[in-house]
This record gives C-alpha cells, sequence and structure tokens, in this order.
C-alpha cells in the first residue's frame, strides 16, 4: 500500500478550488481569450483530480485519463483559437456580449 | 518535507490562477497561467507521476499555451502592438511570476535532491502508463485520434477562410 503521503481530500479541495476559479472566470469574464484561459484552467483542475486519484491507488489509469484530458484540451484550443480569428475579424472586438448573432 | 513542498506549490498555484483570471492584459495573464501550469506540474511530480509532469510542461505550457501567445499577437500587430511591447519590457510584469517560477524551481530541485523520498509513496513509472495506455486502454488511444484529426479538420477549416480573406483584401 503505497498511496499518498498527503490526505486525499487537501489534493481533492485544491483541484476544487481551481476548478472554482475557472468557473468564476468563465462566467465573469467577457472577453473571449480569457473564457478559453478560463476553459484551460477547468479542465486541468479536473486532471489534477485524475492524476490524484491515480497516485492514490498507485495504479497507471489516473495518468491515462489525463492524456485524454490533454488531448481534449488540445483540440479545443485550436478550434477555439480559429474562432477567436474569425470572431475578431467579423465584429472587430473579442467582447462575447457583442456577438449573439448566430448568423451575422 | 514532501508535505511542505506540496503546500506551497498548491498556493502558488492558487495565487497564479488567481491573478492570471483578474488580468485586464492577455498577455500578462498568460504568464500568471503558464506559472499555474508549472505549480500543477510540479504536484504531479510530487504526487509520483513524472511523466504526467513532462506532459503537463510539454503540451500545456509549451504547445497550447504558445498557441495563445501567437493569437494574441496576431490580434495587436501594427504601431499601438509595438508601444504595447516597449510597455511589457519594464520590469514591474515580470517579476512576480519570475520568482513565483524560481521558488517553483526551487522546490523541485529539492524534490529531486532527496529523490525517492521526496515523491509519494510509489511512483508510475512512464513504462507502466504505457503498457496500461496500449493494452486495456488501447480504444482510448483510437478515440483521442480522432478527436484530434477533428480538431485539426476544424481549425484548419476556420483558419483557412481567415488567411483567402485576408489575401482578397489586398
Amino acid at each position: 500500500m503505497g498511496g499518498l503521503q498527503i490526505p486525499m481530500e487537501h489534493v481533492l479541495a485544491l483541484a476544487g478550488l481551481l476548478f472554482s476559479c475557472g468557473l468564476m472566470g468563465l462566467m465573469l469574464r467577457r472577453n473571449i481569450i480569457f473564457m478559453l484561459m478560463s476553459l484551460e484552467v477547468m479542465l486541468n483542475a479536473a486532471a489534477l483530480a485524475f492524476v490524484a486519484a491515480g497516485a492514490k491507488w498507485g495504479q497507471a489509469d489516473g495518468q491515462i485519463i489525463f492524456l485524454l484530458i490533454l488531448s481534449v484540451a488540445a483540440a479545443e484550443v485550436a478550434v477555439g483559437l480559429g474562432l477567436v480569428l474569425q470572431i475578431q475579424r467579423r465584429f472587430r472586438t473579442l467582447d462575447m456580449d457583442q456577438a449573439r448573432r448566430l448568423r451575422g | 518535507m514532501m508535505e511542505t513542498l506540496f503546500y506551497v506549490a498548491a498556493v502558488i498555484a492558487l495565487l497564479a490562477t488567481a491573478l492570471a483570471l483578474t488580468r485586464s492584459n492577455a498577455a500578462h495573464a498568460l504568464i500568471y497561467l503558464i506559472v499555474s501550469l508549472l505549480a500543477v506540474a510540479v504536484l504531479f511530480f510530487l504526487m509520483g507521476a513524472p511523466f504526467a509532469a513532462a506532459l503537463e510542461i510539454v503540451i500545456y505550457a509549451g504547445a497550447i499555451m504558445v498557441l495563445f501567445v501567437f493569437v494574441i499577437m496576431m490580434l495587436n500587430v501594427g504601431r499601438e502592438g509595438v508601444e504595447q511591447e516597449r510597455e511589457w519590457l519594464s520590469a514591474r510584469n515580470w517579476v512576480v511570476p519570475g520568482v513565483l517560477a524560481g521558488l517553483l524551481l526551487l522546490e523541485l530541485l529539492l524534490a529531486l535532491r532527496a529523490a525517492p523520498a521526496a515523491t509519494s509513496g510509489v511512483t508510475v513509472t512512464p513504462k507502466e502508463v504505457g503498457l496500461t495506455l496500449f493494452g486495456p486502454y488501447v480504444l482510448a488511444v483510437e478515440i483521442a485520434s480522432m478527436l484530434l484529426l477533428s480538431g485539426l479538420v476544424g481549425a484548419y477549416h476556420l483558419g483557412r477562410r481567415f488567411i483567402v480573406r485576408r489575401e482578397k483584401r489586398r
């Protein structure tokens, strides 16, 4: 029985705090670049919880889910930043409240 | 020893994330976000997941953040961009992230010095991760490859229209 030397609750609390930081950022900021950054923070917090759970039982599964989250984050950021360029070109702003119409 | 390192890295991660999401300047926020990702990588290392820590730095703090940097730089080119560049080089903008990153480096060195004892009880080696990834989880690898392919096609589609219109305007 190896496991973590630090209490599991503390790691999960840290992951939860990071996730809520990202959620607050996503809800409060209206700049689309900051919204994408908040999404990254939230995905990262979820990955932290997975790796901590994998470390607790000394199994590799947590790190494999981390790899999956990593590829999801990479794909999301590639498409999201392409959308940022389109929105900037079409609306001349990065404020998401300005981009309300779906067929501009 | 290991507990102290863990809590210091945790505080740095939270602080850098909070600072990143409250900046008004996107480039400053990006620097704090990179520090936050480095802190999470140190946490991974301390929890006995060195492979995840390396990937966090290489892919998250390296590749994904470079994409953000490219887009931010693309969005403000021109004369005001040069002014902004000059303003970013002043010391007060990078001292705090620099100090936080230096603290993380110090932590990593301390953890490496006390090598097997400083990390968590069991270290999950990259070999184990690879064997599990291409054993029971091989379907997940296929799903990830499909996801990355669709992301590639989507990003190419969105970016190609951007490039074509720019050329037509000239």
